[in-house]
């Protein structure tokens, strides 16, 4: 059995023939091939999947591609359109808030999350919101002040 | 008035903006799941759920007859084609029993996560479904898991060709270690437990690999630290030749060890694409991950002490079993040995020392290297033996340490295990990490807090290690199968811009901007007209790869030698072009010029042009400006520091609140002190994982019960401190910038720091020993039982 969805990505729309059982996650890595959401546990703990959906960061592997029928999903391909990053981009750079990058995409959507609802975190608060994203390389510190950066630079 | 402009600031030593990151922040850098090919398949892989049992049968007509299934292959299928997968690392005087390690189990399966068969599909959904369609018929045998036990008279056995499980037995010995405990006047001992750990590079393993049966090419996209090895072990086990084999590391997602080895699941991708002459991509799950690819430690420790009553050490003595899990992987044995017991002194004059190490089979997953690998389990005992000394002897940890440092000294000490190392300035380390942390007043502190019945806890802990691997003749006469130089190649377009192509591999250490540095500052030009290109074997010059914290230290040598080439010959075709003599060349900011006429000049763009269409060139020059150089290092290098830590622990729950962490590292001089203070953070974080919440846990029947992330706690954002990051700068005298390596450093001082601090906090308690991971329930037991006492 296959289910149409039509999910708008990054502005675009994406008619689709899926399996049911398609996770968001694959849909947008093999269905529609925007492969920057990364994908780092089966069990929903790493946050590397992260996604905006309707403007709510999810978990783009705990969401089936049936449940974002109608749906508008941002993924990281979305921020920087025209090639120029934006600011909260900026400030992952500036901040060297990466070192392999695997983690990235999906905590810059954890970070955009907390900074639509507090525009102006504390370090506890950032790394209370980033809890769910996992990264092995940074230490998480170089992350936070990221995060603050973007948060001085108004990011919301 | 007179204007003062301001010097140009140097762009070595400068904290610029990485040059990988914006393809990173826009994801559209592409790592090796990212990647499809035209007519890809997919694979999965059947593992054994047992830790040891024999296989009757496998049936797969079920699979086979799967939507979407092309192939099921098992181990039988693999005879003629693959041979066994070789252990790189035979660490000589140590009868080392290498046991056949099959690509696809055979007979029996020796660890849960052995690969038994593989099915290959149209999609990577087919693939999974299929998978659960084989029958396996398995006759379940006795397991064994700890690395003590399993030596043990009655223990089951492994390989026939390693009686009692024993894989090696190495030893080291410098100075006479029974007269040193004879006039002893303390000796301390301590049973110490690195546990199992699973290094969690957010990136799971993964391959692609498109063979191409017309002209037997296969190309290999791989998660890898080191492709230029991969292709040679790929072609030993497959037989494709080396010049017909391509190795690409595209982006990779972290290794921190557990990606320098060759596993089962890339010659098992490799091995359908052979037979299937399509492409065929293979990504790990997480669970898959933690059950098949490489854990690190699995150390059981006894160490002993010999001391003065004041405190001065005479020796050590330590017995030490090494798990290595169900077969040597690839750079496994030199790990509990080379890179562990040669570092014993650490930063200390030491007179005697004696380890025996016995590397051990057990039904578990094979361990390899993690970040810092054998150096944290040495900086651990050293370090937390010293405590207990201070502790016995009723004086300060701090000044314990001081008593026994060596003098600063700038070029060579020979420490009592045979190593020389290069430059050292300990004492120096220690008091800036004392001072900036206040040591005096935290001790204070901490007297105030006891009489509140508040448990506050100071840990220090230095280290030296060994990295920058380091001089192919040691390689090759302590077993590594291999060399550990490194090439560079500098080549400069007509333009003025340039690329650089180095053999090792970086995957998020930031060498595609500090190479840019080098080039940038030895040659005047910007960084971002300098390309540095790694991780392809078909363009990329011979390198051992990216890990021991080696590739700033010995690729990064072989650029500033290929650089300073570039710059010679620049100097000597601007004097040809000039009609100047050669040794009137000067040469500043990017400036060829002759002495004293700074107007007369030809930039390094006008040298790149001229040298490039070569219309003038001097009687003999070959047109171009390009350099190659191949550098094998002339010894390691010896990074060093002191780290400090303080907590404090909730007796009632055993809680404990990391407070504070002070790491002062000296890497010689910093290329970029933004990317090294980022390395630092992230070595720190992984070691205090190491003390206070990782382990990886099997039952006796080899069960991995920490079999996901979902069971196995990684640091997260929410439970640390920031890292308070200070440097000292030693150069070293042999490398031609005088850097060091800076990538494992953290994590090799930062588990005993904080351990060190829960004991001390514990010290009411009397508390000398708790097992890591040092969980809340741990801590709250081991002081419930000294109350107990
Ligand atoms: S992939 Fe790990 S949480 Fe989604
Ligand atoms: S940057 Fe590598 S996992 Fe976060």
């Amino acid at each position: 059995m296959k289910l149409s969805v039509s999910i708008q990505v990054n502005g675009r729309t994406y008619d689709r023939e899926i399996e049911p059982r398609l996770l968001l996650v694959h849909f947008l890595r093999d269905s529609i091939a925007l492969t920057g959401t990364k994908i780092g546990c089966d069990t929903s703990q790493c946050g590397a999947c992260t996604v905006l959906l309707d403007d709510v960061a999810v978990k783009a592997c705990t969401c089936l591609a049936a449940q974002a029928d109608g749906c508008s999903v941002t993924t990281i391909e979305g921020l920087a359109p025209d090639g120029r990053l934006n600011a909260l981009q900026e400030a992952f750079w500036t901040k060297h808030g990466l070192q392999c990058g695997f983690c990235t995409p999906g905590m810059i959507f954890a970070a955009q999350a907390l900074l639509r609802v507090n525009g102006n975190p504390s370090p506890e608060q950032i790394r209370h919101a980033l809890e769910g994203n996992l990264c092995r390389c940074t230490g998480y510190q170089n992350i936070v002040r990221s995060v603050q950066a973007a948060a001085a630079a108004g990011v919301r | 008035m007179a204007t003062t402009v301001a010097a140009p600031a140097r762009v070595f030593g400068s904290g610029i903006r990485r040059r990988e990151d914006p393809r990173l922040l826009t994801g559209t850098a592409r790592y090796t799941a990212d990647f499809t090919l035209p007519g890809q398949l997919y694979a999965a892989i059947l593992r054994s759920p047992h830790g040891h049992a024999r296989i009757r049968k496998i049936g797969s007509s079920a699979a086979k007859a799967a939507p979407g299934v092309v192939a099921v292959f098992t181990g039988a299928d693999t005879e003629g084609v693959l041979q066994s997968i070789p252990c790189a690392w035979l660490v000589p005087n140590s009868d080392l029993k290498v046991a056949p390690y099959p690509p696809l189990a055979r007979d029996v399966v020796r660890y849960v996560g052995d690969a038994v068969a593989v099915v290959v599909a149209e999609s990577a959904q087919q693939a999974y479904d299929a998978v659960e369609l084989i029958d396996v018929d398995y006759q379940p045998l006795p397991a064994t898991v700890d690395p003590e036990h399993a030596v043990k008279p009655g223990a089951p056995q492994l390989h026939g060709e390693a009686p009692n499980n024993i894989a090696f037995h190495w030893t080291v010995a410098g100075g006479d270690v029974d007269a040193a405990f004879k006039a002893a006047e303390v000796v301390v001992r301590d049973r110490i437990v690195q546990q199992r750990l699973i290094p969690t590079a957010m990136e799971t393993r993964g391959a692609l690999a498109h063979y191409v049966p017309a002209t037997g090419e296969l190309t290999l996209w791989n998660t890898t630290q080191n492709p230029h090895i991969v292709r040679f072990i790929m072609s030993l086990v497959t037989g494709i030749p080396e010049d017909r084999l391509r190795v690409i590391a595209p982006e990779v997602g972290g290794g921190f060890g557990s990606k320098i080895p060759q596993i089962q699941g890339d010659f098992i991708t490799v091995f359908c694409s052979m037979k299937l002459g399509r492409p065929v991509k293979w990504i790990e799950s997480r669970s898959e991950n933690y059950q098949s690819t490489t854990h690190g430690r699995d150390h059981v420790q006894d160490v002993e002490l010999a001391a003065t009553k004041d405190g001065r050490i005479l020796g050590l003595r330590c017995t030490v079993w090494a798990g290595m899990g169900a077969y040597l992987s690839t750079a496994a044995p030199g790990i509990p040995t080379i890179l562990h017991g040669l570092m014993l002194s650490g930063p200390y004059k030491i007179g005697a020392v004696k380890e025996d190490v016995y590397g051990v089979y057990t039904n578990t997953t094979p361990v390899e290297a993690y970040r810092g690998a054998g150096r944290p389990e040495a900086t651990f005992m050293l370090e937390r033996i010293i405590d207990r000394l201070a502790d016995e002897i009723g004086v300060d940890p701090v000044e314990v340490r001081r008593r026994n440092l060596i003098p600063p000294f700038d070029n060579g000490f020979d420490v009592i295990t045979g190593l020389k190392y290069d430059s050292g300035n300990y004492k120096g380390a220690l008091d800036k990490a004392l001072a900036h942390a206040g040591y005096e007043q935290l001790r204070a502190e901490q007297a105030e807090a006891r009489k509140k019945g508040r448990y506050l806890g100071i840990g220090v802990s230095m280290y030296v290690e060994i990295c920058g691997l380091g001089p192919s003749q040691v390689a090759g006469a302590v077993g590594f199968q291999g060399g550990l130089w490194e090439s560079a190649i500098v080549r400069f377009h007509p333009s003025g811009k340039a690329h650089v192509f180095i053999g090792s591999s970086p995957h998020g250490q930031g060498e595609e901007t500090t190479f840019a540095q080098i080039v940038a500052d030895e040659l005047g030009v910007s960084v971002n007209d300098v390309k540095v290109v790694h991780g392809d074997t078909d363009i990329t010059p011979m390198g051992w790869g990216t890990y021991g914290s080696r590739t700033t230290a010995v690729s990064g040598a072989a650029l500033a030698i290929a650089t300073r080439k570039i710059k010679e010959k620049a100097r000597l075709l601007t004097s040809h072009l000039l009609e100047a003599a050669v040794e009137d060349i000067d040469y500043a900011n990017g400036k060829f010029f002759v002495r004293g006429f700074p107007d007369r000049h030809k930039t390094i763009q006008d040298i790149a042009l001229m040298a490039n269409v070569a219309w003038n060139m001097p009687q003999g020059m070959e047109p171009g400006l390009e350099a190659t150089t191949s550098y094998d290092p002339p010894n390691f290098v010896f990074p060093f520091g002191a780290h400090l830590a303080v907590v404090e622990v909730q007796p009632e729950t055993g809680h404990i609140e990391l407070k504070r962490y002070v790491a002062v590292d000296d890497c010689g001089p910093q290329i970029n002190p933004m990317i090294v203070e980022g390395q630092v953070h992230g070595g720190v974080v992984q070691g205090i994982g190491q003390a206070l919440w990782e382990q990886a846990v099997y039952d006796a029947n080899g069960q991995l019960l920490t079999g996901s992330l979902a069971d196995y706690a990684i640091p997260r954002a929410d439970v640390l401190p920031d890292i308070e990051v200070l440097s000292t700068v030693t150069p070293s005298p042999h490398h031609p910038l005088g850097v060091k390596g800076i990538g494992e450093a953290g994590t090799i001082a930062s588990t005993c720091t904080v351990y060190n601090a829960v004991i001390d906090a514990l010290e009411p308690f009397k508390v000398q020993s708790i097992q890591m991971p040092l969980t809340p329930e741990r801590v709250w037991r081991a002081i419930a039982e000294r109350k107990g006492a």
